[in-house]
């Protein structure tokens, strides 16, 4: 039990009132006086030259205000690479993408203006599969390659279609496979998918006569969206403000960057007024960012005993049509590509490759979804060959504090996470070793899997926070810290700190809802699981800081050395003789002696973190230490297969992560099942289906996603606490975890129950069954003759 | 064309003149300013512009707000209490029924029309009610908890 007043208990969000009323404000809520509306001309072929384009009849339309083309706003945006078109310029490369724009009084006029755009489009030939575009006669999508603002840490291809190519080599690879006793080699692929959050994104902004910018953006990130906009477009930082509203679900797919220097480019081509762009859903679905797909090729020397002694990976990521985030999510998967094993000879080779589809970019477990459905059904595929149980196969291989190594050669600290309690407590749960209840109907069966899995935040080395923390004259608190909130919780974790450490109950501590740089403290970005960690390293020195300030103070007035003191109760006094104090509003402002004179001063406490320790993988081998944090855990399911209809349901879906300690179980359990319902959702039926570059499922209608029923009642969030000494109060990191061993988890499962090898997603009945069909023939002819009554 | 409607939202007459071609999620969001009601694909797909017409959930996307004409509309705001929360709004927060908060009025507008027609649903009674309602943040479960407790 904790020993915390609120470090560890589930309290409520702070955040929780304004939602259940309906009165939190996102992005599309906010109208501006005099604001306009635009629509997108979107590109209808996947590659094509753009030769002339007309837009003389749109612009005679009443209430048209501009209509622009990629040619006014000469831009290349990206956070890593910069390939991207503010507007397709000379080439459109997907199709959907946005090649003209119209800014109108209203969205209506606007939509019939749009269509009125004439553009000449000259054909060029597509490349849809990612490996087939890395062949030597495929189309090159990017020419310009050579030439874009690219960050050192990546390497580009130019001339070909590889946007970056990540590199791991550790110990001696042939002699490895000289040394194993069974060389187990494998295919897997997972198509590319949707983020599919419930807020559309929208983005509103005026770029004012004086040069001045303000944006409003669903975004995750406000300072990078800041920083992004300023070095793409020319404007000076200090002139731009991005506002972040509450953001209705991100996912990733709200970081970097994405339509603000549109839409500030529109405004200042409509006379300075603000223009909103809101995307349809049908428009989201074909303009937006999603998650790249990945074919993954991964070959495994193992020994008898079960150790494994080599392995070999090739990821190849299809990134679509832009790779500026998407070579990140590509480099985090190469050096983490052997997952959460301690392996000692290891190459692996991690490919970001254009295609003209739509283009990826981050993705709650940032492409550690993607490699843990290869690595981890290949352990189970291994563990099936030689005869081992899948978790002594696991523990034997798995990274143990203190003693391992990773991939990229950083030895595991002794306070690390510990994976093989975690992959204990999950076999536990499961009644690993006992078999499945038999189902009802004869024609269906039962199987259980298990996954384990790592992941630390893919941040630059030099990633900092910042937080404020500041009082006011009844002694409450603004908390100011950066990160977003965007369902996760973090701020209702950052609040239970600062209530802990200052003695201010939760009630009084204010964190401003509208997020955003002119309001907040600097923070990178709300991604990688990092904000808890990183924002709550700040809000530890903040609070450290305010503490200081107060007893300074007090000790004055109390006439007792600072060491003395203690906050307590809204007070601050005197350890060993409590009767003598002062109460917090006394303080806080300063304190005033009976005859007038003052001393002191507003309390502002501030706090800042950058991560320590960390380094430039090196450029031909990967190795370094890439990560603050490692949190590790395991997650298992069991399932039943309607062997006739390859119909799958979870029956059972368990978590357990070492997260250090739960700030906040409540959240944290938020985290666990909205992540494994959102990872079983994308294994079970997400996929995002083109037919020669058309997407052919842009609504909730035909891209399902699962909905209340789909969630499987028996879910259980194990939470294991191996505190990390340098995490807020030993805390580790933990939303996008919690969906990144569960869709290798239910291929295990799938593949158990159905005695086959599941090596593609996602698994909808129509390929389990293809799968039943090809590789266990037997078993479906049983079951038909079970339904007939056989 | 427009018409002239009157009805009743969340308690109160309102006379509105709206076009035809305008659906009751537009005459709310952009005429009336009622934001909670959220859009989420305009067509029926995902059920966060729920709405109570009568007392019945209805995607507001779906239905021509001309046809609102002497019926009774209830947005989230409506499920206050003179200004306080219900039972259903402190059973979601205690339970955690709600992350991003982008489908929460909608989730709150359909379980009090469920809990209203049937005070003591089981499990399986409240997913088929809420199925038409998508969340991507929650995986649902403690939506369900919530809804339950509040029904106990």
């Amino acid at each position: 039990m904790t020993k915390f007043k609120y470090v560890g208990r589930p309290v409520p969000r702070v955040d929780a009132m304004e939602k259940v009323t309906g009165s939190a404000v996102f992005t599309d809520d906010i109208e501006l006086p005099g604001m306009l509306h635009t629509k997108l001309l979107r590109s209808p072929h996947p590659h094509a030259r753009i030769v002339e384009t007309r837009t003389d009849r749109a612009e005679a339309v009443e209430g048209v205000v501009s209509v622009v083309t990629g040619r006014d706003f000469p831009f290349k945006l990206g956070i890593y690479v910069g390939d991207r078109d503010v507007l397709a310029t000379e080439k459109a490369l997907w199709v959907g993408q946005p090649v003209a724009a119209v800014v109108a009084e209203t969205e209506a006029i606007a939509e019939k203006a749009v269509q009125l755009i004439e553009v000449e489009y000259e054909n060029l030939e597509a490349v849809f599969d990612a490996r087939k575009a890395m062949e030597e006669d495929a189309p090159i999508i990017h020419e310009r390659l050579g030439e874009y603002r690219t960050l050192p840490i990546f390497s580009p291809r130019p001339g070909t279609n590889i946007a970056s190519v990540f590199t791991l080599k550790k110990g001696d690879i042939e002699k490895g496979f000289a040394e194993a006793d069974l060389i187990v080699e494998n295919e897997f692929s997972l198509p590319q998918v949707s983020h599919a959050y419930m807020e559309t994104m929208c983005f509103i902004a005026r770029h004012g006569a004086d040069g001045n910018v303000e944006i409003w953006s669903s975004s995750q990130p406000p300072f990078i969206v800041r920083y992004l906009t300023s070095m793409s477009l020319d404007i000076p930082l200090s002139k731009i403000v991005v506002h972040a509203p509450y953001v209705g679900g991100g996912f990733g797919g709200k970081a970097g960057l994405n339509f603000e220097p549109l839409t500030v480019l529109l405004s200042k081509a409509s006379g300075n007024r603000p223009v909103k762009l809101r995307l349809t859903r049908e428009e989201h679905f074909t303009v937006a960012a999603i998650r790249p797909g990945l074919h993954a090729t991964v070959k495994t020397g193992v020994k008898k005993d079960g150790r494994i002694v080599a392995e070999k990976i090739v990821y190849v990521f299809d990134a679509g049509a832009n790779a500026d985030y998407a070579v990140n999510v590509g480099r985090a998967a190469g050096y983490d590509a052997i997952g959460p094993y301690d392996i000692p000879n290891v190459e692996a080779e991690s490919f970001t490759v254009y295609t003209n589809k739509l283009y990826a970019t981050a993705f709650r477990g940032f492409g550690h979804m993607e490699l843990h459905w290869a690595i981890e059904r290949q352990r189970d595929i291994i563990a099936k060959k030689l005869g081992m149980d899948p978790i002594e196969f696991r523990a034997k291989n798995v990274l143990k504090p203190g003693i391992s190594e990773t991939g990229t050669g950083a030895r595991l600290r002794e306070d690390a996470a510990n994976l093989e309690e975690c992959l204990r407590r999950v076999g536990d749960a499961l009644e690993w070793g006992k078999k499945p209840a038999k189902p009802k109907e004869p024609w269906k069966v039962r199987g259980k899997g298990l996954a384990v899995l790592m992941k630390g935040p893919a941040i630059p080395p030099n990633t900092a926070s910042s937080a404020v923390v500041r009082f006011n004259e009844d002694a409450s608190i603004e908390l100011m810290v950066g990160t977003s909130e965007m369902g996760q919780g973090t701020l209702t974790s950052l609040t239970q700190m600062v209530a802990e450490r200052l003695r201010v109950p939760m009630e009084k501590i204010r964190v401003a809802s509208l997020r955003g740089t002119a309001s907040t403290m600097y923070t990178w970005q709300t991604v990688g699981s990092r904000g808890l960690f990183m924002d709550g390293r700040a809000v530890l020195e903040a609070n450290k800081d305010a503490e200081s300030q107060i007893k300074q103070i007090a000790s004055q007035v109390l006439h007792v050395s600072e060491e003395d003191l203690e906050l307590a109760e809204e007070k601050v006094r005197v350890r060993e003789e409590p009767w003598r104090s002062l109460t917090l509003a006394e303080v806080v402002m300063g304190y005033m002696y009976p005859g007038g004179n003052s001393i002191g001063g507003p309390v502002v406490g501030r706090g800042s973190y950058i991560a320590t320790g960390l380094s430039v993988l090196d450029p031909d081998t990967g190795q370094g230490n890439p990560a603050v944090f490692e949190t590790f855990g395991c997650q298992g399911a069991e399932v039943e297969v309607n062997v006739l209809t390859g119909q799958v349901e979870i029956l059972k879906a368990f978590s357990a992560f070492d997260i250090g300690r739960a700030i906040n179980p409540l959240l944290v359990e938020g985290q666990v099942y909205g992540g494994t319902v959102m990872a079983s959702s994308i294994a079970l039926f997400e996929q995002l289906i083109y037919q020669e570059g058309v997407l052919l499922n842009p609504h909730f209608l035909d891209y399902k996603i699962a909905r209340m029923s789909d969630a499987p009642e028996d879910m259980v969030s194990i939470s294991v606490e191996n505190p990390q000494e340098d995490g807020p109060y030993g805390a580790r990191g933990i939303g996008e975890l919690t969906m990144i061993g569960m869709a290798a988890a239910l291929g295990n499962a799938v593949s158990n129950a159905l005695n086959i090898e599941i090596k593609d997603l996602p698994m909808t009945p129509e390929n389990v069954w293809k799968a039943v069909t090809r590789q266990n023939p037997k078993l479906l002819e049983r079951a038909k003759r079970y339904l007939k009554g056989e | 064309m427009t018409q002239r409607i009157e009805l009743v939202i969340n308690d109160r007459c309102r006379t509105v003149e709206v076009a035809s071609n305008t659906t009751l999620l537009e005459m709310l969001r952009d005429q009336l300013k009622f934001k909670s009601v959220k859009p989420g694909c305009w067509r029926g797909d995902c059920g966060l512009c729920l709405v109570l017409i009568d007392g019945r959930p209805i995607k507001s996307c779906l239905v021509l707000a001309q046809e609102l004409d002497d019926r009774e509309v209830v947005t989230v705001e409506g499920l206050l209490d003179n200004g306080n929360i219900t039972r259903l709004h402190q059973s979601f927060i205690e339970k955690g029924a709600l992350q991003c908060g982008y489908c929460t009025p909608a989730f709150l507008l359909a379980s009090e029309a469920l809990l209203r027609r049937n005070p003591h649903p089981t499990r399986e009674r409240v997913c088929e009610s809420m199925n038409g309602i998508l969340c991507r943040c929650t995986g649902y479960k403690q939506i369900v908890d919530a809804i339950l407790a509040a029904s106990e």
